[in-house]
């Protein structure tokens, strides 16, 4: 690969040496400089119509637009000079004086730019003694609403809709002062995608209709997940207000899906906060599934287990640590090991390589498959009399409960107790993803970890660890205290994931040794 | 339910029902099609061709429709939303019917110190119209103020539809109403 | 329609000189009056060797920008294997200027043959010549003229029978100010919003649908063959004051004067003289008061300052303006100053096309402010906001609208403060105002 030749310059007395053609935004951050700006973002093209950016080049004599400008090799860039910050004290006064100034009531408020930059730079008070210009507010379809009266124009999402998204839903409408964001009438803004221009707009003009009033921006509580709702594996931040799921946000990730998720996986969230949950560990005695100690509980687990063939119907929704350890038991007597997986339709973003929402709809159908667990469309069709079922995860939805009632027992480790397994002897409360730790693997091989958002309920315990203890008294010798733990195991198991640890996977994942090449079908 | 026009004009092949079940006859059949057509051969791209192709829409009927923002985006591989964009930018598409004389009158500061408000006057006055931009209750006439016509040095220019009009002064305005059929 | 006046003895007329005569509308009238003799002569030259003469000539941009014409020709880079354009800008929208108007309704095919040598110098085969919707008579005469052109086979491909290519298309605009900017004109000759655009790249790197292109005025092109046919020199020794503006220039004047019109004189030509004589002096029983000598977005000259201008690029400069596009408002003792610079301020906040947070919001704001002194509810804090939001809005953005805009309330405020000072100072009680100050 071409070297790019890099070019040195300093901004704010700070030496740095960026490639060819990075622009002075860009090359600021690298060298620890935030130059304030809006209608710049890196995964949309350049606009450079905000002119919040302008920086003072040494022998210019106009201010320059720092989004727009390239890199010259020796300059001279000063961001905080009087002229600049005259500029941009400008920039904020002119955005604010037809500006509703309704922070109290605005959605964005607290993670506002226009709040953020103007705290920091901007007047402490209005001059303008004239009437404000209104515009009602717009449903612009879909999760989006439109408040023209906050907008700043600074056409981040006509840009996304019509360079990432490809397909103009959005416009710019009239002219001058009287100019605001459109759309056609009946054309809404329905795009699989669409939802990302919330997170775009800088500030409180385009709102989402599923967190309208719901929470403010600073009782959240923010981590680091990837989306469960198809294989895609878009990193996200789950973000929760009192131990609730209120909203999810992409997280950014160069690889996988740039700055953006699709409007499925960030409104599918209420599953994750249901409250009809298995929260006590159950065993059936006299005829009825009581509730016991998890101890007594996993003893009764083991049992049942000793001697027989596991079946395992397992959910793709696990993770890489659950699978793998539901497959060390499956794999004990020569035990089955299957998964089902929902589909829908696939959803790209045409201006993103290879990002789409996938037609499987679970996160980890990639590590079900390296584990050995084999895809079916006809669940627990070989399920043998002598067999031990475990539903690890699955609803069983539309299975005829009494093919379930074919097994010998029946064992449920799962967040849920299924309806067609209300004669199982066992039920064993786990987490859903957002409760633990632990690892998907995506469509494309790449593994990626996420964290805990929120607790468990009742007496639920992480997936991991309650397989963990399960092998442990089938005297498998593996006693994990941490994911990671079990995560090496892997490691050390399959050749793909050698070499492979917490550690080096980061928050930004890594892609597995046999990685399949962007392109494969999904 | 509109009407399609009676003969004398190329009654079209395919009409539709928009969205809100009202018949929408499309403009670019017959003759308007070869107009785009020979000027789509002037431009490298189809998008090029969005003006010209609105000034056609805008002559045949008078005004540019939701529906005729769809038709042109249809015939140019353009979203609907994209020719609003550009349909809204641009002051000479009328979004709206407009009276059967749009009186455009130049105020800007050449004209205005000559003079043009009372020509503005003038016009409200002798069309019998409310207020700028309202048209009269004969539905003949809707009177607007313009920016530089470009013809500052014969004060006022009035533009009527597109007929280009110098050195209107409040007194001519009445010969100048009466002689338009 | 207008008529244009007789021939003052002092008017050098090179372009103007059939203006009026509707003979030389034809291409016969045309022909007989030696026209396409220069087209003749440019299509058996060498393309830089045209250049030369051009640049030679001394020849700057009329429309505004006075940018040398033979320099920007020859950014143009042959070879490359690019399709190049010539766009022609008769986008005439600037307050004050009606002169590319008079040049395409009474000579279209002086421009026609201007854009075909232009066009042929700079390897465009194609020429779009974007004239604004309203210009009805220019749109009628500039189409029929290329028409004329194709039928003689001057135009097409195998122009004058060399065998080359010279393509002529004629674009019509819908009523937008802003697409006189280069950078806006291809932005709508390419069926978008007239947004300006980021420069670099420079349109003759990459133009209209992305290829090397070159702008030119109306009044500029329409100079091109008689440069070619009478030589640099002559065009060069056409200069009364400083040597780096040569030739003539048309000048449109309008606003209070006796005789308001297209005006042709030799560059450096004095400004008092102009006023007085040739345009006639002011209206009976006034006197001037104030000229903006270049189109609106130059700054407003007292008269003392136009009195003692010579009248080329360099001169107006030296007298606190500029030559701009040419379009001469004269304002006198009874208009007034207040009212003048808040319909100028009116005009911009229209034509913004609403990219820049400055302009959009400014141009607006500022026209409101005016207004509001102009109606007896000004401040003494509103003449400092203004100069204020003026100086925000120069040098910051994209095109020079914004700027434009700051231009005449800036100098309006320092020229005129006493008109200012007086309507504020007699302000009558706004009760909204007086109770949220």
């Amino acid at each position: 690969m071409a070297e790019r030749k890099m070019v040195n310059l300093t901004i704010e007395g700070r030496p740095v040496s960026v490639p060819e053609g990075t622009s002075i935004l860009e090359a600021a951050k690298v060298a620890g400089i935030l130059i304030p700006h809006y209608c710049y973002h890196p995964g949309l093209p350049i606009a450079g119509v905000c002119r919040m950016c302008l920086v003072e080049v040494e022998k210019a004599p106009k201010l320059a637009p720092s989004c727009a400008t390239t890199v010259a090799e020796g300059q001279v860039v000063r961001v905080h000079t009087e002229r600049a910050v005259e500029a941009r004290k400008g920039v904020l006064e002119f955005l604010l004086i037809n500006h509703p100034l309704d922070c109290p009531i605005c959605d964005q408020s607290g993670e506002c730019e226009l709040q953020d930059y103007t705290y920091q730079e901007g007047r402490g008070e209005s001059r303008y003694r004239e009437p404000k210009r209104f515009n009602p507010m717009e449903d612009f379809g879909g999760d989006v609403i439109y408040v023209p009266n906050r907008c700043i124009l600074c056409t981040r999402c006509v840009r996304f809709m019509e360079d990432v998204a490809q397909d103009t839903v959005l416009n710019v409408c009239e002219r001058g002062d009287r100019a605001l964001i459109g759309k056609f009438e009946g054309k809404d803004l329905t795009h699989p995608w669409a939802g990302n221009v919330v997170d775009l707009c800088p500030v409180g003009a385009l709102l989402s209709k599923d967190f309208l009033n719901k929470s403010r921006a600073w009782e959240l509580d923010r981590s680091a997940s990837i989306c469960p709702n198809c294989t895609q594996g878009c990193n996200v931040m789950l973000e929760t207000r009192d131990a609730q799921i209120a909203r999810i946000k992409p997280r950014p990730n160069e690889a996988v899906n740039k700055f953006f998720i699709c409007d499925y996986g960030r409104l599918n969230y209420r599953w994750i906060n249901r409250t009809d949950r298995l929260e006590q560990p159950m065993v059936r005695t006299s005829g009825a599934l009581q509730t016991i100690d998890w101890d007594v509980a996993i003893h009764a687990a083991a049992g049942l287990l000793r001697d027989r063939r596991a079946y395992v119907l397992a959910s793709p929704m696990l993770s890489n640590e659950a699978l793998h350890l539901l497959s060390k038991l499956a794999s004990r007597n020569a035990g089955t090991r299957e998964f089902r997986v929902a589909t829908g339709d696939e959803a790209p973003l045409a201006g993103v390589e290879d990002l789409a929402l996938r037609r499987d709809r679970a996160a980890n159908v990639y590590g079900a498959e390296l584990f050995g667990f084999r895809r079916t469309e006809a669940p627990l069709s070989s399920l043998a009399a002598s067999d031990v079922l475990v539903v690890a995860g699955d609803d069983l939805k539309n299975i005829d409960p009494s093919i379930v009632e074919r097994a010998a027992e029946v064992i449920v480790i799962g967040t849920t107790l299924p309806e067609a397994a209300r004669n199982a002897t066992v039920a064993l409360p786990i987490t859903n993803f957002a409760e633990e730790e632990g690892t998907f693997t995506n469509l494309r091989g790449r593994v990626q970890r996420f964290t805990q958002a929120k607790p468990a309920p009742g007496l639920a315990r992480p997936s991991w660890l309650v397989l963990g203890d399960l092998l442990g008294v089938l005297g498998q010798q593996q006693e994990f205290f941490l994911p990671s733990e079990v995560f090496a195991d892997i490691a050390r198991s399959y050749h793909e994931l050698a070499g492979l640890s917490y550690d080096r996977l980061g928050m930004k994942g890594l892609p597995v040794l046999s990685a399949q090449p962007a392109g494969a079908p999904a | 339910m509109k009407q399609v026009p009676a003969a004398g004009y190329p009654v079209p092949e395919v009409a539709s029902h928009n969205s809100s079940g009202q018949l929408y006859v499309p403009v670019f059949t017959g003759t308007s099609r070869e107009e785009l057509d020979t000027l789509l051969g002037r431009y490298p791209t189809k998008m090029a061709a969005v003006l010209p192709a609105l000034w056609i829409v805008q002559r045949e009927r008078g005004w540019v429709s939701d529906d005729a923002m769809a038709e042109v985006a249809d015939v140019l591989e353009l979203t609907p939303a994209y020719v609003k964009g550009v349909v809204t930018f641009y002051t000479m598409y009328h979004q709206h019917p407009v009276g059967k004389y749009f009186i455009q009158v130049c105020t800007t500061s050449p004209c205005g110190i000559c003079g043009a408000d009372d020509v503005v006057r003038a016009f409200l006055q002798h069309t019998r119209s409310s207020d700028l931009g309202v048209t009269s209750a004969d539905g003949r006439y809707t009177v607007i103020e313009v920016e530089c016509l470009g013809a500052c040095g014969f004060p006022t220019p009035v533009m009527i539809n597109e007929e280009f009009i110098e050195s209107v002064t409040p007194g001519k305005v009445p010969d100048l109403l009466a002689r338009l059929p | 329609m207008g008529y244009p006046h007789p021939l003052h003895e002092r008017e050098t007329p090179l372009l103007s000189q059939y203006f009026g005569d509707p003979e030389a509308r034809s291409l016969d009238g045309w022909k007989s009056r030696g026209g396409y003799k220069g087209l003749e002569q440019a299509l058996g030259m060498a393309q830089a060797d045209i250049t030369n003469v051009v640049k030679d000539s001394g020849l700057r941009g009329r429309g505004g920008a006075g940018f040398p014409t033979g320099l920007k020709w020859s950014f143009m880079k042959p070879g490359d294997g690019k399709p190049h354009y010539l766009c022609c800008n008769a986008d005439e929208s600037e307050p004050g200027t009606f002169k590319d108007r008079e040049v395409m309704r009474w000579t279209p095919h002086a421009l026609v043959e201007g854009c075909a040598i232009a066009a042929y110098a700079i390897g465009a085969e194609t020429t779009y010549i974007y004239i604004r919707g309203e210009f009805t008579e220019p749109l009628l005469w500039m189409n029929r003229a290329v028409e004329e052109a194709y039928a003689d086979g001057i135009l097409g491909a195998n122009a004058m029978g060399t065998g080359k290519r010279i393509d002529m298309h004629v674009h019509k605009g819908a009523g937008a100010y802003i697409c006189g900017e280069e950078t806006a004109l291809m932005e709508s000759l390419e069926g978008r919003r007239g947004n300006p655009r980021i420069k670099p790249p420079f349109p003759a790197v990459s133009g209209v649908f992305g290829m090397p292109t070159t702008i030119n005025n109306v009044e500029t092109l329409a100079a091109v063959p008689q440069i070619l046919l009478q030589g640099a020199d002559w065009y060069k020794k056409m200069s009364l004051s400083n040597p780096k503006s040569t030739g003539t220039k048309l000048y449109s004047v309008c606003g209070n004067v006796k005789k308001p019109g297209t005006y042709e004189v030799v560059m450096g030509f004095p400004f008092k003289d102009f006023l007085y004589d040739l345009c006639g002096g002011p209206l009976d029983g006034r006197k001037f008061k104030a000229v903006i000598p270049g189109g609106a977005s130059v700054p407003i000259q007292t008269m003392a300052e136009a009195e003692a201008t010579l009248m080329d690029y360099e001169g107006f400069v030296a007298q606190g303006t500029m030559l701009g596009s040419g379009g001469v408002i004269v304002i006198d003792d009874a208009q007034s100053m207040v009212r003048v610079i808040a319909r100028i301020a009116r005009f911009f906040a229209h034509e913004s096309c609403a990219q820049c947070t400055q302009c959009r919001e400014g141009t607006a704001w500022t026209t409101k402010i005016l207004e509001r002194i102009r109606d007896g509810h000004g401040t003494m804090e509103d003449l400092d906001t203004l100069i204020e939001i003026g100086e925000n809005m120069t040098g910051t953005t994209i095109c020079v609208l914004s700027d434009s805009c700051a231009v005449p309330v800036i100098s309006g405020i320092k020229k005129f403060r006493s008109e200012f000072e007086s309507l504020i100072q007699g302000r009558r009680v706004h009760p909204v105002l007086e109770a949220v100050a």
